[in-house]
Formats: structure tokens, C-alpha cells, sequence
């Protein structure tokens, strides 16, 4: 039998950008990256939902999540501080293939980055990161140990290349592309990369059960529905129909 | 202890997964044995194989949610094919949902299902995210009398029909729904809601209107499902943002011989198994032997 929600109990909660947190979870946490956590601050019915968190890292079994404050759910979880308990169901989903080599570029949108210092942690390629933000730029002096380049794109030019991640990056220099950010983003990146590169995608979407159970969280793919929290979060970019 | 009895059918425990939360069970049962459970409804099935809705499907709402799936479901047979054989394996009551968009629908449907193991038939007249599917039939009525009358003459099985709360008058529609043959009843699905996002100035659902569960919805089909036991004389099986042993012996007071649970398994895959428990010991502190003790009650 796999766990329920557990009790994490908070090691450090911390704004590292306006609006975005990182958390840290103590305990002896599994997961891969792409993988992800239902998580749950409060002991009331409202909010009523727990909230799909990906997988920002995992050391020494301490699970840390990245999250942007989105809603009341994200607001209540922000203010949690160290010693309390968030209850967390996981790991869940499918994570990043791994087993890729090569010339590796990750592309990502935002909050989207999330999920890619774990991902550059555990693969084995040359990795090259292009990171677009709306301003501010985050999280990426983490990751910067783990990869050959940094490229980063602001929509107001505050930080790096001003305009969007993807005018920064050529596919044909790529043997894989990973990406994780805004379906629009994604999209641009799936055009881009399209018969060049293949591309995998870490999609998001809004959930309830988080297990695969209330298919609320379906996207159309060549297999035909599937589910962003079982079958994926991780597609590969040619199986997926991001716009049916 | 816990047992209870519809229609000859003994439930270990007056708790049932509730249609469209809780798949056909192989999700949940990797969090907990879900031959626990006294029945599993299963996710609505029409007689063909459904996509379902396109656009946002869940929208979170105080105390509740709104859903819009649209009954995404692999049709009676891939049912037939691929689920029931996992669900046969576990003991506990099957409940096959059934929703349709045509009369022909619905009777093609449960000649398939009558060849099976199930041991019900929930009847969804409710549903409200499909065109012309089901809720059409359990607004008016004399659509429902006509669809139940019909179905319940070829069913070889016991035959729950699921009520809709947007039902013109729920007490007529209960009333009619047994005249016309039906077994049981449950009650109620989801409302028909709206949510609107400001910024886009466009409804939040695709199909604009939604249905609208949880905890948000509990006192309302309380009344609704005391309401209906009063005029029928079937059993009743209470739905409508069940979380807690205390809402379903609430449920149980108010005259339903079972109680569903649907948007609860969100909050935590095994609440199911905390609110069986929590039947068990409040029946022991009251002294209450079975639950016919206390069943309508109110």
C-alpha cells in the first residue's frame, strides 16, 4: 500500500522572489524529477482542494517544492513557518527520462523552472538552460552548478535578453529538449523543435484527486485522453495535442 | 455491526465511492484495500466510449468545487472489457452508473450490463455537463417516468435511479421515478453552478455552467433526501458533500439507507476508511446495535 497524506514538518519557508516560495520539507522524502506532491496547509474544507506542487529537489530525504502564489491556497501555504506541517501525498506522476545523453537544453516559463534543478542534478548530458521569466529572474543560481550555460529572457528586458525565451534558443544545436512552463510556451517550443529535436514537456494542470481517479486533469494525446497526473506530468512533446 | 441491506443486497457498511470520483476503484485501491468499502460506484459509463469535455474540468470553489468532466469514459463494453474484471475481484457491491443522451442509449446499455456480475444499476438521469445527456431527462417529470419506465422493463437487475437537485420539484421527481418502476434512489448529484473569469470576461467552463459538489452542498441534500423519504417508500442512498462519520449519520438520520461519498476522496484517498470507522464508534458510545435504529429518524 502506498502512503496517504503525511505530515511534513516545515524546515524553512522562504520568499526568494516577489510571490515565489520555496519550501523545505523535513523527513525521508522519494521522488524523480517531473515527479510531483499533493499538498495540503490547513486542516479546514476551505480551500477545499490540496495543490499539485512539482518536485524542486530532494537532499538527504528532505523535499523541497517551489511554488508561486497563485490563489488562497498558495497565500495560506506561504505563511507557514518552520516547525509547521504540511500534509503531502506523493511522489506522483511520471518524471523526466533520465536516461538521455547529449547536448541537453531545458527550456522554462516562470514558475516552470521548478522542476529543473532536480532534472540537471540526476542527467548525464551537456545541459544548457534558457530560462524566461515576466521579471524577475529565480532559483537559477541554484541550478547554475549543474549545467554549461545560462540564458535568460525577462518580457521587460530587467534581466538578460528582453522578449521571449525561445528567441534565444536553436534547436538544431540540441540532441534533446526538455520543458516546463506556460502551454503557449510550450507550444512555441514543441513548433520550434518540431521534426528538428525531440522534446519532452512537463505539463501543468488543475487537479482534485491528484491519483488518476477523477480525470480532471485529461489532455488529448495520440493514445487518446490521458492524465496529467498519472500518465504524465511528462509527455513527449510529439505525443501530446496541447491544443485539442 | 455497520451492515446494511438494499434490495435484498448486503452492504458491509453503509459507505459507497461515489460515481465520477473514484474511477473504478484501481487508483484507490493502491491506498487502501477497497473491498473495505461497502459498494463502489462506478465513473458514469454511456454506451459508447466518451472523451468527455474540453477546456478547465475543475474549478475550486469555498468549500467545494465545480466539475465539468463531461463523462470521459470507455463505453459499457471497454467496461465490461477492462474494468469490471478488477472490480469483480474485490468484495464489495458494484454500482454501475449509466448515463445516455438518447432512450436507445440507455437500453442498449443495460442489455450489455444485465450479462454481468454487477449487482446494481444506478441510473443517471443527472448529469449535468453532457448535451441532451441525462440531466435532460431528470429535470421534467414525465422525460424521467418515460426513461425509467422503459429501462426498468428490460433491466434484469436492481435499479437505483440517480436524482438530480436541479429537478423542477425533487419530491414529484422521486415520486415519479418510483412510480415508473425504480428500485431505489440516489440523491443528489451535482447542482448546476456558473463561475466567471473577471479578467477574460468569459465563463471559467467551456460549457459555461457546471456542477457544483462538496461540503458547500451538504445541508441542501440533507433536506432534499429527507424530504424524499418522506414521500417514497424505496431505499435511498444520501449524497452531497459527505466527509465526516458525523454528515453521514446525518445522511442516515434523515432516512438514507447508504451514503455515497464523492468530492470527499479528494481531500485524502482513504477518507472513506476514517468515516467508516467514525460510524463504528459512534454506534458503539450511542449504544445502537444497527443502523435501522436510527435510519429516518427525523
Amino acid at each position: 500500500m502506498k502512503d496517504s497524506y503525511r505530515d511534513g514538518i516545515i524546515y524553512s519557508n522562504i520568499e526568494i522572489s516577489p510571490d515565489i516560495y520555496e519550501i523545505v520539507l523535513e523527513g525521508d522524502f522519494r521522488g524523480v524529477p517531473g515527479q510531483f506532491y499533493m499538498v495540503r496547509g490547513w486542516n479546514t474544507l476551505d480551500p477545499f482542494l490540496p495543490r499539485p506542487i512539482s518536485i524542486a529537489d530532494i537532499e538527504n530525504g528532505r523535499l523541497k517544492l517551489l511554488y508561486e502564489i497563485r490563489g488562497r491556497g498558495t497565500h495560506i501555504i506561504s505563511k507557514l513557518k518552520k516547525g509547521d506541517i504540511l500534509s503531502v501525498l506523493g511522489p506522483l506522476g511520471n518524471g523526466f527520462d533520465l536516461k538521455k545523453e547529449g547536448k541537453i537544453a531545458l527550456i522554462t516559463g516562470g514558475i516552470g523552472i521548478a522542476p529543473m534543478l532536480f532534472l540537471a542534478k540526476n542527467l548525464a548530458g551537456e545541459i544548457h538552460i534558457y530560462s524566461g521569466f515576466r521579471k524577475n529572474a529565480y532559483f537559477l543560481d541554484q541550478i547554475r552548478p549543474y549545467i554549461k550555460s545560462l540564458n535568460i529572457a525577462t518580457e521587460d528586458g530587467s534581466v538578460g535578453h528582453k522578449g521571449f525565451v525561445t528567441e534565444l534558443f536553436n534547436p538544431s544545436e540540441y540532441d534533446f529538449v526538455y520543458t516546463c512552463g506556460p502551454t503557449s510556451m510550450m507550444e512555441a517550443v514543441m513548433n520550434i523543435c518540431k521534426d528538428n529535436v525531440p522534446v519532452f514537456v512537463s505539463m501543468e494542470s488543475r487537479m482534485a484527486c491528484g491519483i488518476g481517479a477523477c480525470l480532471g486533469c485529461t489532455v488529448k494525446t495520440i493514445r487518446g485522453m490521458e492524465r496529467v497526473c498519472k500518465e504524465g506530468p511528462v509527455f513527449k512533446g510529439e505525443e501530446v495535442m496541447l491544443n485539442d | 455491526m455497520t451492515k446494511v441491506e438494499i434490495l435484498g443486497i448486503e452492504l458491509k457498511n453503509p459507505v459507497i465511492a461515489a460515481s465520477g470520483t473514484f474511477g473504478f476503484g484501481r487508483e484507490f485501491d493502491e491506498y487502501f484495500p477497497i473491498e473495505k468499502l461497502g459498494g463502489i460506484s462506478t465513473k458514469g459509463l454511456t454506451l459508447n466510449k466518451r472523451d468527455g469535455n474540453k477546456g478547465i474540468r475543475i474549478y475550486e470553489t469555498p468549500s467545494g468545487l465545480m466539475n465539468s468532466i463531461g463523462l470521459q469514459n470507455p463505453g459499457v463494453m471497454g467496461f465490461i472489457k477492462d474494468e469490471l474484471p478488477f472490480m469483480e475481484k474485490k468484495d464489495t457491491i458494484i454500482l454501475a452508473n449509466l448515463g445516455g443522451s438518447t432512450l436507445d442509449d440507455y437500453l442498449e446499455a443495460i442489455e450489455l450490463l444485465n450479462e454481468t456480475s454487477i449487482h446494481f444499476i444506478e441510473l443517471n438521469i443527472s448529469c449535468p455537463n453532457v448535451k441532451e445527456g441525462g440531466m435532460a431527462f431528470g429535470i421534467k417529470c414525465n422525460t424521467a417516468f418515460e426513461v425509467v419506465k422503459e429501462a426498468k422493463k428490460i433491466s434484469k437487475k436492481p435499479m437505483i435511479v440517480k436524482l438530480s437537485p436541479n429537478a423542477e420539484n425533487i419530491k414529484d421527481m422521486a415520486y415519479t421515478c418510483v412510480e415508473a418502476g425504480a428500485h431505489g434512489l440516489s440523491l443528489v448529484n451535482t447542482f448546476n453552478a456558473l463561475a466567471i473569469d473577471i479578467y477574460k470576461r468569459k465563463p471559467i467552463f467551456e460549457n459555461v455552467r457546471a456542477g457544483l459538489s462538496g461540503p458547500c452542498i451538504k445541508p441542501i441534500a440533507l433536506r432534499m433526501v429527507h424530504e424524499v423519504s418522506k414521500v417514497v417508500n424505496v431505499p435511498i442512498i444520501g449524497i452531497g458533500g459527505i466527509v465526516n462519520a458525523e454528515d453521514a449519520i446525518e445522511f442516515i438520520m434523515a432516512g438514507a439507507t447508504a451514503i455515497q461519498v464523492g468530492s470527499g476522496n479528494f481531500i485524502k484517498p482513504d477518507l472513506s476508511i476514517d468515516i467508516i470507522r467514525g460510524i463504528e464508534d459512534f454506534m458503539n458510545k450511542e449504544g445502537i446495535k444497527s443502523l435501522e435504529e436510527i435510519r429516518g429518524i427525523i
